[in-house]
């Protein structure tokens, strides 16, 4: 379980970043929390000629609120997410997730950036911003493009992300006053979930974001709409015909769908219960 | 003071809770594992291995691999073949146990995902993974025996064919007169069938190797991360020529074993045979990918069970149909028919059966191979007989604490020999569930569970009685042909400065062996803790022995300790006699020093002694014996195996809704006879429970239809983690053996013996409401959510 040999460059600015893309193409691969990275590279699932470090990089650190927008900084870790009261107060949501997130070890290194441009299907906060219906925010050499979560997501481990673009940062319209849940049922605390929930309602609307129940994070309108009008039933009855989960080591699809209903049940009496 | 037993001698160690002398080196990262030992002109090992299940080998191209930076060499099984020779994991005993030939590098044909295949050597670890990249072979796949209930069907591929067909070993015991006993029209008889999952024993510290032959002496020296140095001093001699004296094996710090380092490897065979072939030092490490395809798995049994209950709660009979899947070859030396033999052995062990029928039918599959992995056998037998008695209980509207005290075997029925032919000294059953019932607050407990049933939370309570073999005479394994050392023995030195070094053939993998022996010896002798030295792990400085396996260690190393200590104590009290002209009766040895027998006044420290023995023995009387040495061996020779028991306990809830389960306590009382250290037994038990929890509830080997290991890496294949483990009360009663003067029996597999069976019962006894049960494991939300109809 060695990585293949690969060249290690670390770069303090996006220009550095760019340079690198632009040199070394497919070749090279970002290095933010290397916690999914790394592993990566040791089971040789990947092996990148240069691995291009961007923790030096502050114009990818920091979360700020201007302009009505909260802007999240792709090097974020998940435990700097889990304590910042920006994020507490105007995306509680992605708060809630980070404890479900890996362990303590991993959520200080691991990055908001690293788990988007990642799109693991099972993880949190893929989900997280898709609810939020957030921007990310691409950066290249010919500057930045913002491309709604709804859009970035593409397929299995596939994004929108352009190999000449960095995650730079996530735009999240501000949401005070939300109530919001993450529900999610992983075999050990810690573990990639086997089917998850990341809800939210505001006033009139409800968003619903499903992760581990297929190649992207979803989203199921009709349970939705459902659920908005206060039928639960309704809504756990629409999941059958909005969500088409794969079976796997931990079961038959029939499963994931019968978990998923559960995971809306209790969902919505915590969003009621806030 | 003439009365007290050598036990317990003033400042004796015997049942205190100190410290293990080697957890600080350990815990300040200043061991010596195999892979932190460097050797000159070193080089490191790497291994393709078959991606098939089955396939044959139609060429291999390494040309690219052996023109890599770095490369030294490549070696294919047909050159392997030259230098080591092939093993066959078969005993004598365990009759009509049949396997194939078994090489180090597969040469024609690979029979599991994961068998090495060739062998690349190179300066660096990261550069023979490199190469390994590089070698090409060209597979013909074969159609695979994957499922172990088709084994022996027709259209079944044969795996070999010489063999006839896949059957390795098959056995039928039948005790009393069990056939009555179900015919009986007043008895109700329950059934299930039960799985056991397939696991393996995960240890820290991989498995590794480094070997170095030194042809100017002719002579290998092997590091190897191993429990049973003396036995792989032979296996290596035998298989690549060699004198046994021309081998030495070192087990230095070992990171876990589990049985899972007792067993022959085909990579670590390689590795010794690429040393000599090289004639410099060649380290292996499996990392955790190769090893989940490679050290031994366990544990993949089906058993159809019934047992017959009268109406007022005597079980008078069990019948034990068991089929188990092994891989392709038995495991040598131990073989892999142990695991089902003691399914046949163990089940109904408890308790006083009038019949008892078991058979075993152990099949080849192109699977990893299983074997021994601790407590081997008893977590699938306990599993079986203890869901039997709580159907049984269910069935005769029972409490299931009540048909136990009804059927398990008094606490003064002993010696007893039951109908599986089990011999037991001593046992204390009823003891032990009177404690556990207490302990855990039986009755406050199902009032509990009770009421919260009212308000929709189903919690269960689990009781699981079991029997767990250790200290193993030579009936395990030396009977069947084996070189398996069933005795043990200890040497005990006092040096000029009044310190004690103790050298054992048991080894020590973590589980404080080494404590144990200081402890035992600092006492036998009368010096401090702090003044005892321990070796062990090294065929060229210890003792002839067996190592650390099948809980041997503290009941065989520590008795031959203890009476080697005696016999120091004794040397050294006829030396003192004749230095203070005392008889050396009246003398004993006490905090480091001679001490007056009788009033314990201090008559001379043995530091005196010592320098006086050793650099000033002219002034000592000419004839008077000066050895200050001692060596002693012990085997057990009354009974073949020395059995303990105990009871244990499940307190859990299943969500209803999402098949998931929450473990809530677990309770466990044992008996191991004398507890020597009561925080390691503890923590052994306590570690053996945590293992025994996660076969029951999430580890599990699963295989593809073609013989591809989905579960290859830890992501996969779950291991328990401290967060969802519940707290665990451990409690003893002490029936010391009385074959030894220590009577210290083995503790630790016992935690995993009995834990999936008390967490199958307690499970079942959530669910009852449901009219649901489940026995396969590991019990998962796909197996709980169909049994309740939810999916
Ligand atoms: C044992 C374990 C358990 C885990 N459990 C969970 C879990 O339950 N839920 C969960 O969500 N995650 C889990 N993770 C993953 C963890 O959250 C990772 O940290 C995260 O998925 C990736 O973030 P990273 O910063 O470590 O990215 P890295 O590993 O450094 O990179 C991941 C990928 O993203 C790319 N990348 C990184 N940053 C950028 C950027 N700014 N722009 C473009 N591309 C970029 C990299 O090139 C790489 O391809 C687990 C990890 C481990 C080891």
């Amino acid at each position: 379980m060695k990585p293949a040999p690969f060249a290690y460059a670390r770069a303090s600015t996006l220009a550095e970043v760019f340079d690198a893309l632009e040199t070394h193409g497919d070749a090279a691969r970002l290095l933010a929390g290397g916690q999914s990275l790394v592993a990566a590279l040791n089971l040789r699932l990947a092996s990148p000629s240069l691995l291009l470090d961007i923790n030096g990089v502050a114009a990818l650190r920091g979360v700020t609120f201007a302009d009505g927008l909260l802007r999240i900084g792709a090097l974020t870790r998940h435990a700097e997410l889990g304590a910042d009261p920006l994020v507490a107060l105007h995306a509680p949501l992605l708060a809630q997730a980070v404890p479900h997130i890996a362990h303590a070890a991993i959520r200080n290194r691991g990055t908001i950036g690293g788990s988007l441009a990642l799109a693991d299907p099972a993880a949190e906060l893929p989900a997280c911003v898709l609810a939020l219906e957030a921007v990310l925010v691409l950066a290249s050499r010919a500057g930045e493009r913002r491309v709604a979560a709804g859009d970035f997501f593409q397929g299995l481990y596939r994004t929108a992300l352009r190999g000449d673009e960095v995650l730079a940062a996530v735009e999240v319209p501000p949401r005070a006053g939300a109530s919001c849940t993450v529900q999610e049922l992983a075999r050990r605390h810690g573990d990639y979930a086997i089917v998850g929930l990341a809800a939210q309602s505001l006033g009139q609307g409800v968003q619903l974001a499903w992760f581990g129940v297929g190649a992207v994070p979803l989203r199921t309108p009709l349970a939705e709409a459902a659920l908005a009008a206060g039928d639960i039933a309704g809504a756990q009855a629409a999941l059958a015909g909005e969500l088409d989960p794969p079976g796997d080591l931990h079961g038959p699809p029939a499963l994931r769908l019968h978990l998923a209903r559960v995971l809306l049940g209790r969902a919505a009496a915590a969003l009621k219960g806030h | 003071m003439n009365e007290l037993s050598s036990v317990d001698r003033p400042n004796s160690y015997i049942g205190r809770s100190v410290p293990r002398p080697n957890a600080k080196r350990l815990v300040a990262g200043r061991g010596q594992y195999v892979d932190d030992l460097r050797l000159p002109r070193m080089v490191h090992v790497a291994f393709l291995r078959s991606p098939h299940a089955h396939a044959r080998i139609l060429s291999i191209d390494s040309t690219a691999a052996k023109a890599a930076p770095g490369v030294v060499r490549v070696v294919t099984g047909a050159e392997m073949a030259a230098v080591c020779t092939p093993w066959v994991g078969v005993l004598h005993h365990l009759k009509g146990l049949k396997s194939a030939p078994q090489h180090a590098l597969v040469v024609d044909r690979a029979c599991w995902q994961g068998e090495p295949v060739v062998a690349v050597v190179a300066r660096t670890r990261a550069e023979a993974e490199d190469a390994v990249g590089l070698v090409e072979v060209a597979w013909q796949e074969l159609p695979a025996a994957v499922d172990m209930e088709a084994a022996l069907a027709t259209g079944t591929p044969v795996i070999h064919p010489d063999l006839g067909d896949n059957l390795a070993f098959t056995r039928e015991h039948v005790g009393g007169e069990p056939d009555a006993c179900f015919a009986d029209a007043e008895s109700v008889v329950v059934q299930a069938v039960f799985h056991t999952g397939r696991h393996t024993g995960v240890c820290l510290e991989g498995r590794a190797i480094l070997a170095d032959y030194n042809p100017a002496e002719g002579r290998l020296t092997a590091y190897h991360s191993n429990q049973a140095p003396h036995m792989m001093q032979t296996v290596f001699a035998k298989h690549l020529g060699l004198r046994e004296g021309d081998v030495r094996v070192v087990c230095r710090d070992v990171g876990g074993s589990y049985g899972i380092k007792v067993h022959v490897y085909p990579d670590e065979m390689a590795t010794a045979a690429l040393s000599k072939m090289l004639g410099r030092p060649v380290k292996f490490a499996a990392d955790r990918m190769e090893g989940m395809v490679s050290d031994i798995h366990a544990r993949d049994h089906r058993i159809a069970a019934r047992a017959a209950v009268t109406k007022d709660g005597v079980i008078t009979a069990m019948e034990i149909d068991d089929l188990t899947g092994i891989g392709p070859y038995s495991v040598y030396p131990r073989t892999s028919a142990v695991e089902g033999n003691q399914v046949v052995n163990l089940c109904g062990g408890p308790y006083g059966l009038r019949g008892y029928k078991a058979r075993t039918t152990v099949v080849f599959q192109n699977k990893t191979p299983t074997c021994q992995y601790r407590a081997v056998g008893h977590p699938i037998a306990t599993t079986v007989t203890e869901g039997l008695v709580d159907l049984a209980a269910e069935a005769i509207g029972m409490d299931p604490a009540e048909i136990r005290r009804r059927n398990l075997l008094a606490d003064d029925v002993y010696p007893f020999r039951n109908l599986a032919g089990l011999a037991f000294e001593g046992l204390s059953h009823h003891a032990c569930l009177t404690k556990l019932l207490a302990m855990m607050d039986y009755e406050g407990l199902k009032a509990e569970r009770d009421a919260l049933r009212a308000k929709g939370v189903y919690r269960g309570i689990g009781i699981a009685s079991f029997i767990e073999l250790t200290n193993p005479s030579p009936f395990m394994y030396g009977i069947g042909g084996a070189r398996i050392s069933a005795m043990d023995g200890a040497t005990v030195r006092l040096d000029p400065d009044g310190s004690v070094a103790i050298a054992s053939g048991v080894t020590e993998q973590g589980q404080g062996t080494e404590a144990m022996l200081a402890q035992i010896v600092a006492g036998a002798v009368g010096v401090d803790l702090s003044r005892v030295r321990v070796t062990t792990g090294d065929t060229e400085t210890t003792p002839y022995g067996g190592g650390t396996w099948a809980s041997r260690g503290a009941g065989i190393g520590g008795e031959a300790a203890l009476q080697a200590g005696n016999a120091l104590r004794e040397q050294i009290l006829v030396i003192a006699g004749a230095m203070l002209q005392a008889a050396p009766e009246s003398l004993d040895v006490r905090g480091d020093a001679v001490v007056d027998r009788d009033t314990g006044a201090e008559r001379l420290p043995l530091e005196e002694l010592g320098r006086i023995v050793y650099f000033r023995g002219d002034t000592l009387p000419k004839d008077l014996p000066r050895e200050l040495v001692a060596t002693r061996h012990y085997t057990p020779k009354d009974y073949p195996f020395a059995f303990t028991n105990g009871a244990q306990a499940s307190y859990l809830e299943v969500d209803v809704e999402t098949g998931f389960v929450k473990l809530l306590r677990h309770w466990c009382v044992e008996d191991c006879g004398t507890v020597i250290n009561p925080m390691l037994v503890d923590e052994q038990i306590r570690g053996g429970v945590v293992q025994g929890l996660g076969g029951a509830l999430l580890e599990h080997c699963v295989y593809s239809p073609e013989g591809q290991l989905l579960t290859g890496s830890l992501a996969d294949y779950l291991l328990p983690m401290s967060g969802e483990m519940p707290d665990i009360a451990v409690a003893h009663v002490e029936t010391p053996t009385k074959e030894s003067a220590l009577g210290a029996k083995g503790a630790g597999e016992a935690g995993t013996a009995g834990a999936p069976a008390a967490v199958q019962n307690a499970i079942n006894d959530a669910l009852r409401p449901f009219g649901a049960r489940v026995f396969a494991q590991p019990f998962t939300p796909a197996r709980i959510l169909p049994a309740l109809g939810k999916i």
